[in-house]
């Protein structure tokens, strides 16, 4: 395993550019409305209350960020469990981009918590609540951002040269693995049971006894979107070339469709055993956000059945982006949209609080440019494809 | 070693039936499904009579008092205490149904009604069920729904969840705390009532154990209106009485069902929709998603499952890489 | 009338009711604010009062206290008796008359024969109506027998009290004697009640001089009642009132919240359901608080038949008030919902986003044909 991560190098380069720069800036600016944050409260900055006590930084930083940050998880599920080795030039910068992701994440749960300084009391046995999804999430999460570092340690260590350590680190990786596709699945799930509590609070349009299953489906497609998306985007912003990867990201398309007509059909099998599919046309501007997030999850499905497109990475950019935003808008619509504690209610994230999350983006993709240029990240396509396929079957 | 096509088809059969057991296993059969809570039978509650209320705001004002909160200034001149809702400056509130003309009391067309809002201390609450570190919780016995700002980590999932929309988070201090009714655990420790009952001038709100209050209940059901009858104050069985016709009840007693249940009652002359009580279920919303959290997780049994086949799957895998020749 | 000189009228004010023309028209301003007349009305009443002609009164007494005649003769401010006693010809009054027995009725008669369809008949007490009204008897004549002949010539009729209104106290369940109002005695519609245990001085004496000034009696309710006087709920011009609409109630007499002057609701007070304006003008100027409910006693609804004498003191009033809007709504509007700033932000992030996104998915298909397979 050691020697096959040599495969991976930096991308070299200057880290100042006109894009890191303005990461840099909004970064900046989202510490300092923190740091407002901590010393004045969430009211300083959010535009929360007690209607709707859960804004943005709930629902975009961690059920919609972690969501992004699937990649990791679903290129381990196809590489590692599923055993399918033609995939893993994807990992590295998918598992990077999961650490980022999840890492954020975490830091801003704690911005988002009211009484941060208690956090640690979800690990002590007495206060343990089991009964509480929110219990298991968190547990969860803690637990998987640990272990998404451990899986992403052996790019660091060669960095440094600390080969014994990684050569230690090898022998019980694929532990770590096997909890890195465990703890994702139970805890991506789980997003969506924390809202079956709520009951009639969320629209019938998302309320469902289902919602783990849905929320898991969803997020393991983004996870193999966001593969995609970031190759070709690595293709775009650091001018690689992806012709070596065109073949998976082509077979992780046909992937996303399967999944996408499935859920699909769950989720329309749910509505109508439910009984809730005349709410589709009846609800205002939650009918057009539902009708919105199923056009864009539709999309892909339409995309990717025709080969010359899962070919094309025009296409493919196109239906990974549908996507990743149809994913992001069941997200949004679960939580906020769909979600009415009583009339009179209304929230709409402040400018302040955007600006948080513009700057916890901006910070991730910062950091994901200096890893990728400093550290052995992407794969450097020196083999042959020949060559490469002939290491993988060997 | 090359990995035959055979290996490879078991290693993938391995990880592909522990991520479908994961997927199967989330699909909740509702007969694993936990019921309704009980409640204790030493309950203690509460009984708001909206036909009894003169709308005085003296349990708001009592509330605060034996409570220690601030005013809650809403309006421009910031000359009185105006809560506009039950807040994290106030627990309970007399809000005001009007209709039209607003001329008859307890009644739905050109009429009007008080009605109170506080914590229902339901039977199988969504707040204790939801929160991660037990920091809200139900007494076994009195089955007040009590809160622990030391234990709290500030999540708010139980100012979401409630059904009411009770709990109430502070957002103006760096912290804060949830703030509800907690039926003045601390003045019933001390032998007295809760304040809002306490000074209830006609008995709209009135404190007792569970099982008089439902006999209350009844016996207000029973009642003609018109008809001159004795209600209590303070507490059942206080003495401390008064005479009135009784008027006309609407055929529903609020929180004998509602979610499983609330040891917080209310009687209306109006419609409870109208008065800002959701229609409700009879099943509690934590039983549905402690239910389908339980069917996954009991005993961590499933999830061990699946974590032995991934470790399987995984360790396969590493395998091939060990062996794989490119050093 | 006192126009041709100022000087005359100061003199014949002060040798008339001894007291300076600064005190005289401070009274007439007084009458005229308790009645709620226009700017100007108090030159009327002072006009009015200062004729030469003074009004005959006729004031009969029945089943009751002399409670009304003492509260109008400890009015002190200015001296209330010297001007009633001036201002009108008080022609008959049990109570005050120094003559008696044949003298008096002598007197009356007389008065009545001289002032014919001209007296103003007030009547103190409730007339008791069973068994032929003999419960209550002067000079040989019931009470009914009496009010119906001196009513007959009267140019205006006055219930005085609680008693004459409606039958007050004599009246109160089981009612032995059959007491009742004058005008329900008498079965008239016009008379005017001036009802109190006992009604404020100020509403008798402004009720007769707003007779005396206009020629006709005040705009009254349904009740007979003056709505200068008993328009508005005690409730509503209470001193107490805010500590009812902050929840403060005394709960026992002499506990904290009573000495402190909180809400006296929860001790039976009546303020809620009684129309009378003793709140707003007080008794026997003597300054605040003088009044029941600012005594520290709740109101017993002394005006309000059915209620006064008849509900028990202790019981609860029914709140008459429709709801004031001081109460939240059902739903009220809280949270903030998009600012045009944030509004902004999010169009522009979904603007760049998406115009990124088409960008590089241009780029991408530009692409397609040098770098791919």
């Amino acid at each position: 395993m050691a020697g096959f991560h040599n495969e991976h190098e930096p991308l070299g380069g200057s880290i100042l550019s006109k894009t890191t720069i303005i990461c840099g800036i909004l970064a900046f600016i989202a510490v300092v409305l923190l740091a407002k944050r901590m010393v004045l409260g969430l009211g300083a900055v959010t535009n929360l209350n007690n209607g709707y006590p859960w804004g943005l930084w709930i629902v975009y930083d961690v059920v919609i960020g972690t969501a992004f940050a699937c990649g990791g998880y679903a290129m381990a599920v196809l590489t590692y469990i599923l055993n399918k080795g033609e995939y893993h030039p994807l990992v590295r910068p998918a598992l990077l981009a999961s650490c980022f992701g999840y890492t954020l994440g975490g830091i801003s749960i704690v911005f988002d918590l009211g009484r941060w300084w208690n956090a640690w009391h979800i690990l002590v046995p007495g206060y343990m609540q089991t009964n509480s999804v929110m219990f298991e999430v968190a547990l969860c999460v803690m637990a998987y951002i640990l272990v998404l570092w451990v899986e992403f340690a052996p790019t660091l260590l060669t960095r440094f040269k600390l080969l014994h350590l990684r050569k230690k680190l090898d022998r019980v990786l694929f532990v770590f693995i096997a909890l890195g596709v465990l703890l994702p699945s139970m805890h991506q799930s789980s997003l969506g049971t924390l809202l079956v509590v709520m009951g009639y609070q969320i629209h019938e349009l998302w309320q469902t006894p289902i919602l783990p299953l849905l929320f898991l489906m969803s997020a393991i497609t983004m996870g193999f979107s966001i593969v995609v998306f970031e190759a070709l985007l690595g293709a775009g912003g650091f001018h690689r070339s992806v012709r070596h990867e065109m073949p998976q990201l082509g077979k992780l398309a046909a992937i996303i469709r399967t999944m996408m007509i499935v859920y699909l059909v769950v989720r329309f099998g749910d509505l109508a055993v439910r009984g809730a599919l005349g709410a589709i046309f009846t609800s205002g501007i939650k009918s057009v956000m539902f009708l919105i997030e199923i056009a864009l999850f539709a999309t892909p499905v339409v995309l990717f059945s025709s080969p010359s497109k899962r070919a094309s990475k025009k296409f493919l950019w196109i239906g990974a982006c549908c996507l990743l935003l149809a994913g992001a808008l069941y997200r949004l619509d679960a939580f906020l949209v769909a979600y009415q504690t009583g009339a009179g209610w209304s929230y709409f994230p402040s400018v302040q609080e955007l600006l948080v999350t513009i700057g916890i983006i901006a910070a991730e993709i910062l950091l994901y440019i200096v890893f990728v240029r400093k550290f052995p990240v992407f794969y450097t396509h020196k083999l042959t494809p020949a060559e490469l396929a002939a290491a993988h079957t060997k | 070693m090359s990995v035959n096509r055979r290996d490879f088809i078991k290693g993938a059969a391995g990880g592909g039936a522990a991520l479908a057991t994961a997927a199967v296993v989330s699909v909740p059969s509702p007969a694993q499904a936990r019921p309704n809570l009980e409640m204790s039978p030493n309950a203690v509650g509460l009984l708001y009579d909206s036909t009894l209320c003169v709308g005085c705001k003296a349990c708001v004002a009592g509330c605060k008092e034996a409570n220690g909160l601030p005013a809650d200034v809403n309006t421009d001149d910031a000359l009185w205490d105006t809560p506009l809702d039950i807040g994290p400056k106030t627990y309970n509130v007399i809000k005001l149904y009007a209709d039209g003309t607003a001329d008859h009391k307890d009644q739905e067309k050109d009429g009007f009604a008080f009605i109170k809002k506080s914590c229902m201390h339901c039977v199988d609450p969504s707040c204790v069920s939801v929160c991660p570190v037990s920091a809200m919780t139900k007494d076994k016995q009195t089955g007040i729904v009590g809160y622990n700002a030391d234990i709290c980590i500030g999540c708010r999932y139980c100012v979401a969840s409630c059904p009411f929309g009770v709990p109430q988070s502070e957002f103006d201090t760096p912290t804060p705390k949830i703030r509800k009714c907690e039926m003045c655990r601390h003045r019933q420790a001390e032998g007295k009532i809760p304040a809002c009952a306490e000074v209830c001038p006609t008995g709209a709100t009135i404190f007792g154990p569970l099982t008089a209050i439902t006999e209350e209940i009844n016996r207000r059901r029973a009642m003609k209106a018109g008809e001159a009858n004795v209600f209590e104050r303070r507490t059942l069985g206080s003495g401390d009485t008064h005479e009135r016709p009784a008027a006309q009840y609407v055929n529903h007693v609020y929180g004998e069902t509602e979610v499983g249940g609330t040891q917080f009652r209310h009687m209306a002359g109006v419609p409870f929709d109208k008065l800002g009580y959701p229609n409700l279920r009879e099943k509690s919303f934590a039983s549905e998603s402690e239910g389908i959290q339980h069917t996954l997780y009991k005993g961590l049994i499933a999830p061990a499952l699946v974590l032995g086949g991934l470790v399987w799957a995984a360790k396969r895998a590493s395998h091939i890489d060990d062996e794989h020749p490119e050093e | 009338m006192y126009d041709d000189s100022a000087a005359k009228f100061e003199t014949d004010v002060e040798t008339r009711f001894g007291v300076s023309r600064r005190d005289f028209l401070k009274f007439c301003a007084a009458m005229a604010a308790t009645m709620g007349l226009p700017k100007g009305a108090d030159a009327q009443i002072a006009a009015a009062i200062t004729k030469k002609e003074r009004p005959s009164v006729i004031w009969l007494h029945h089943q009751e206290c002399t409670g009304c005649s003492e509260s109008l003769l400890r009015s002190e401010h200015p001296t209330l008796e010297k001007l009633i006693l001036d201002i009108i010809s008080l022609d008959y009054h049990e109570t005050l008359f120094a003559a008696a027995g044949h003298q008096a009725e002598a007197a009356r008669k007389a008065a009545m024969e001289k002032n014919k369809g001209k007296y103003i008949l007030v009547v103190e007490g409730a007339i008791p109506m069973k068994d032929g009204g003999i419960y209550c008897k002067i000079g040989g004549q019931t009470s009914y027998e009496l009010t119906k002949e001196v009513a007959a010539d009267a140019a205006a009729i006055v219930a005085v009290g609680s008693c004459a209104s409606w039958g007050g106290m004599p009246s109160t369940p089981p009612n032995p004697t059959g007491s009742t109002g004058v005008a329900e005695a008498l079965g008239r519609k016009d008379v005017v009640t001036i009802p109190g245990c006992p009604p404020n001085p100020y509403n008798i004496l402004a009720t007769i001089v707003h007779f005396l000034t206009f020629g006709a009696l005040p705009k009254v309710d349904e009740l007979g009642r003056p709505t200068f006087a008993y328009g508005r709920l005690i409730h509503d011009n209470c001193e107490r009132r805010s500590h009812f609409d902050a929840g403060r109630f005394a709960l026992e007499f002499g506990d904290p919240g009573h000495r402190k002057g909180y809400c006296l609701y929860k001790l039976g007070c009546k303020g809620p359901e009684t129309y009378a304006n003793c709140p707003s003008i007080l008794f026997n100027d003597v300054g605040t608080g003088s009044w029941p409910v600012g005594t520290g006693h709740p109101c017993i609804g002394c005006t309000e038949k059915h209620i006064g004498f008849e509900k028990p003191i202790h019981a609860l009033a029914t709140l008459k008030t429709n709801p004031p809007t001081s109460y939240p709504r059902i739903v009220e509007e809280q949270g903030a919902g998009a600012s045009l700033a944030a509004a902004a932000v999010v169009a522009g992030v979904a603007g760049l986003a998406i115009g990124a996104g088409m960008k590089i998915a241009g780029n991408l298909g530009k692409s397609e044909t040098t770098d791919g397979e």
